[in-house]
């Protein structure tokens, strides 16, 4: 497919859904929210907007329109990376809008935009290189324009907030009046980005792109599409995971209201297709179905507590971190402890379910076509999987984004993507609307594995730490989804915040991390912060352990083993100051710390607790500390961290996906508690970006939320809970 | 067929009346503000103003509405922006996902018809909707700006 730049822009501005660039909600709710009015394309008559490089379109009327490919779900990505173009283009921010890259075009142009998966915290720390280079680039090309247009040097022009100004004679252009012109310009590469020092808009706290269409439900989520003639679905899958389906008996609901169709999806799962998604609910739970369960039907989570034991001491374990000889070090220690901690499988539990539409329209001529409309962290990983679903080609798959109602990591995976074409294609012609009831949801994730942890830490006489081993035993996430990254049995994931580059204590002489996989039926995945949220627990809760077995202050203690690592020092410093950690706190009020480093940036944490006399823990108080080298918008790094306790803490007291009979026993937000208002400590968040790197801020902090609680919960209680979740035990004192 | 009042406009629905009102809301009457999280009134996302009450619609039927005056998302300011609610989510930037912030305004709206200088913890009771970005703080924060004026 060639496109025409020009030409395609413009017809993009006449229909959202016919192109490929959508315009989204973001357009006109970013205008409202700045309080300036919106100028329509077509009132300008003539006038078109022009691509300027490929990551912004400048309007007649000024406004710039940034290009993003990463996927928006709520942590501010599209913001943060339209500031960075925006700043570079010396755009004024006013004007600034954004709209999303199609993965269709993205493809059809060689990927001329980049990676467009959105997770692992990279959205802005793995795109900064070249979303900065392209708006550099639009802004010299703008100034080119100009010059061509006095005849003067480009050397002799400046710009500021989206005006040429010739500075000789004074004279000024407008980015709208130079637009066109610039926009048949050659690209130039290898543009100066701007220093630090200079930047206007990356580092300011501006508003959220798209804040307003969430406050009065206009925002159009993927689950509230509505297209004519479609019809809607929801699924069942095999209840035990790797079961097969073997026969369902679709009379027994045919006469239900609004039934249409009762259809097989792939080998494990059964849809039924209706008018409405209720109906087709309500008929599901009324439809007989035969499993095989594949001889997993017996599994239990006692049966994998005690597979994950063994792997406590097995021989074998592949090797993450390893310094000196831990051995030698137990041998000679003036003592020893050791502790053996666990974390359950989790759900991500987005408040919108799992969904996706998707038309297959069947054309012998020129081969059959799929569009989806989907709620997706990774756009081509989406067009990918529509195309095998649905047996067509790549440019035969049109992929329309829609806002996503939480991502957390599961919405990387495409299963309900696959299937919602499965069904369609059985239907062609007709969109089809697959929902997931929250059930659904809950007992067909991609889980966080679950693992176990023992931990052996020896001290000298004087209490130096000496040698630490961290032994985890459980389920690898790679061996599940890309069992090709293993290599030499070790998923490298696995070492998260525990390898020699991440770890904040290489001054300890004896290190070994090591990891026994042990992996169950159970699908696994990436949940927000992944594996750097049980390392840091283990091993923050330990180091804990070994302070108090050491009489020492925990943060002395730990002051003693970071030698080696002087910026996760400075974070946790910088906590531990804005904390007060010297001061004596009130009465019945008891603190724990911790530090982490994870997804480019360093942590830290101290967190404020009471307990009690009957056991109620209250968090009272979290500082969070986070150096993500530079902040683009601190205003949302505090959102971010902010509701990353939430993520954390939810985990910490309440949830837990269990297994019983091969299946998962929890099924709603009735028996798998999350978070709540009632939960939430006061969040004082402090930036101290040092600068030299690019760090991520939305899921670094998840993993010091859970062992700076746990910290202080034994500050208060000399108790130790080393099994997650809290949930019901027993947290009266010691 | 069962009439609704929602948004002071009268809706003629063909409905089973056991149907949940979040079902006729979004897929009778294709109004999708108000949202599907859980069906069993855990989430709060569905949350709209029945008679003046909070209530989670995923949970009431249809058929027990005969007069009863239904407020959603859609109908809480005549411009989407002017409640004192959603003007103070705005001044604070509430939103991440978005996707349960219909739920969340329709509850503090209703808490603060009801109790306009709530407490505390008169929000941790009255505020028990899920929200798994984890905006709560700033919920809280918009609340106390409503009811102290400085919307």
């Amino acid at each position: 497919m060639k496109l025409n730049r020009r030409h395609f822009i413009v017809s993009a501005g006449a229909g959202a859904f016919t192109l490929g660039w959508k315009l989204p909600h973001a357009l006109a709710q970013g205008v409202a929210a700045q309080g300036v009015a919106a100028q329509g394309v077509a009132a300008q008559g003539v006038a078109v907007p022009a691509e300027i490089g490929i990551w912004a379109v400048v309007h007649p009327d000024d406004t710039v329109m940034v290009r993003i490919a990463r996927s928006e779900m709520g942590q501010g990505t599209m913001t943060g990376l339209a500031q960075l173009v925006a700043d570079e283009m010396d755009a004024d921010w006013v004007h600034v809008r954004a709209e999303y890259v199609a993965p269709e075009v993205n493809l059809a142009r060689k990927r001329a935009w980049g990676d467009m998966s959105t997770g692992g915290s990279r959205g802005i720390r793995a795109s900064v290189e070249y979303v900065r280079q392209g708006g550099a680039a639009a802004r010299a090309m703008l100034i080119q324009a100009a010059a061509a247009k006095w005849g003067v040097p480009a050397s002799e022009c400046t710009t500021a907030a989206s005006v040429v100004t010739h500075t000789p004679s004074k004279r000024t252009l407008r980015y709208g009046e130079l637009a066109e012109a610039a926009s048949k310009l050659p690209v130039p590469s290898n543009v100066a980005v701007k220093n630090p020092a200079d930047w206007k808009i990356i580092g300011k706290g501006v508003k959220r792109l798209d804040t307003v269409d969430k406050l009065n439900g206009r925002q159009i989520y993927a689950i509230d599409v509505q297209l004519p003639d479609m019809l809607n679905a929801t699924i069942a899958q095999s209840p035990v995971f790797g079961g097969k389906l073997v026969s369902f008996d679709a009379k027994a609901i045919a006469a239900m209201p609004g039934v249409r169709h009762v259809l097989a999806v792939g080998d494990n799962a059964v849809a039924v297709v209706a008018d409405k998604f209720y109906q087709a609910k309500t008929a599901m739970a009324k439809l007989p179905i035969v499993w095989d369960e594949a001889g997993n039907g017996e599994v239990t989570s006692a049966m994998i507590a005690k597979a994950l034991a063994e792997g406590l001491d097995a021989k074998e374990a592949g090797v993450g971190l390893k310094q000196g000889d831990v051995a030698v070090a137990f041998a000679a220690a003036a003592k020893k402890i050791e502790a053996v901690y666990s974390a359950p499988f989790l759900n991500h539990a987005t408040l919108e379910p799992m969904n996706c539409t998707a038309m297959v329209t069947v054309d012998p001529a020129r081969g059959d076509r799929v569009e989806i409309w989907v709620p997706s962290q990774n756009g081509e990983a989406s067009l990918a999987a529509a195309a095998e679903a649905g047996g067509v080609k790549l440019s035969d798959v049109k992929v329309n984004k829609l806002s996503l109602g939480g991502g957390f990591g599961r919405r990387g995976q495409q299963d309900y993507t696959r299937q919602a074409v499965l069904v369609a294609k059985q239907v062609p012609g007709r969109p089809i609307k697959l929902i997931w009831t929250r059930e659904e949801d809950m007992q067909h994730g991609y889980y966080r594995p679950i693992t176990q942890c023992k931990l052996t830490g020896s001290m000298d006489a004087a209490g130096n730490v000496t040698g630490i081993h961290m032994r985890i035993s459980g389920q690898s996430i790679l061996a599940y989804l890309n069992p090709a990254a293993i290599k030499d049995g070790i998923d490298p994931v696995q070492f998260q915040s525990m390898n020699p580059a991440e770890f904040g204590y290489m001054a300890v002489p004896n290190l070994l991390v090591d990891h026994a996989m042990r992996n169950t039926h159970v699908p696994v995945g990436f949940w927000r912060g992944v594996n750097t949220n049980q390392n840091t627990i283990y091993m923050e809760c330990f180091i804990d352990e070994m302070a108090a077995a050491a009489g020492k202050d925990p943060l002395e203690f730990r002051r003693a083993m970071m030698g080696k690592n002087p910026k996760h020092l400075a974070i946790l410093n910088a906590v531990a100051e804005k904390a007060g950690w010297d001061k004596p706190l009130a009465p019945g009020v008891y603190r724990g710390l911790c530090q982490n480093y994870g997804y480019g940036s360093y942590v830290a944490a101290v967190a404020e607790v009471t307990v009690s006399p009957k056991g109620e823990l209250k968090i009272l108080r979290i500082v969070a500390g986070t150096d993500p080298g530079y902040v683009v918008n601190p205003d949302q790094v505090d959102a971010q961290v902010d509701g990353s306790f939430a993520f954390g803490l939810g985990a910490l007291l309440y949830s837990e996906i269990t297994l019983d009979k091969g299946r998962v026993v929890e099924g709603n937000f009735d028996s798998y508690q999350v978070a709540r208002m009632s939960d939430m400590p006061r969040v004082e968040t402090i930036h101290r970006p040092s600068g030299g790197f690019w760090g991520g801020v939305g899921e670094p902090t998840i993993a010091v939320a859970a062992p700076a609680v746990l910290n202080a919960i034994f500050a208060a209680t000399g108790k130790r809970i080393r099994s997650l979740p809290i949930k019901d035990q027993d947290l009266r004192k010691a | 067929m069962i009439a609704l009042d929602i948004n002071g406009h009268t809706h003629q629905v063909y409905a089973d009346p056991e149907t949940p009102l979040l079902w006729v809301i979004r897929e009778w009457l294709g109004m999708t503000g108000t949202k599907f999280g859980c069906g069993i009134a855990q989430c709060g996302a569905c949350s709209v103003h029945i008679d003046g009450q909070v209530m989670r619609s995923c949970s009431v039927q249809v058929g027990s509405l005969d007069k009863a005056k239904i407020l959603t998302i859609e109908g809480l300011s005549p411009d989407g922006l002017s409640h004192p609610v959603q003007k103070a989510w705005l001044q604070h930037e509430v939103p991440q996902c978005g996707y349960c912030q219909s739920g969340q305004i329709m509850a503090a709206a209703a808490l603060l018809a009801a109790n306009p200088k709530p407490s505390d913890a008169d929000i941790d009771e009255a505020m028990s909707n899920i929200c798994r970005c984890g905006t709560y703080n700033r919920i809280r924060t918009a609340i106390h700006t409503v009811s102290s004026g400085a919307v």
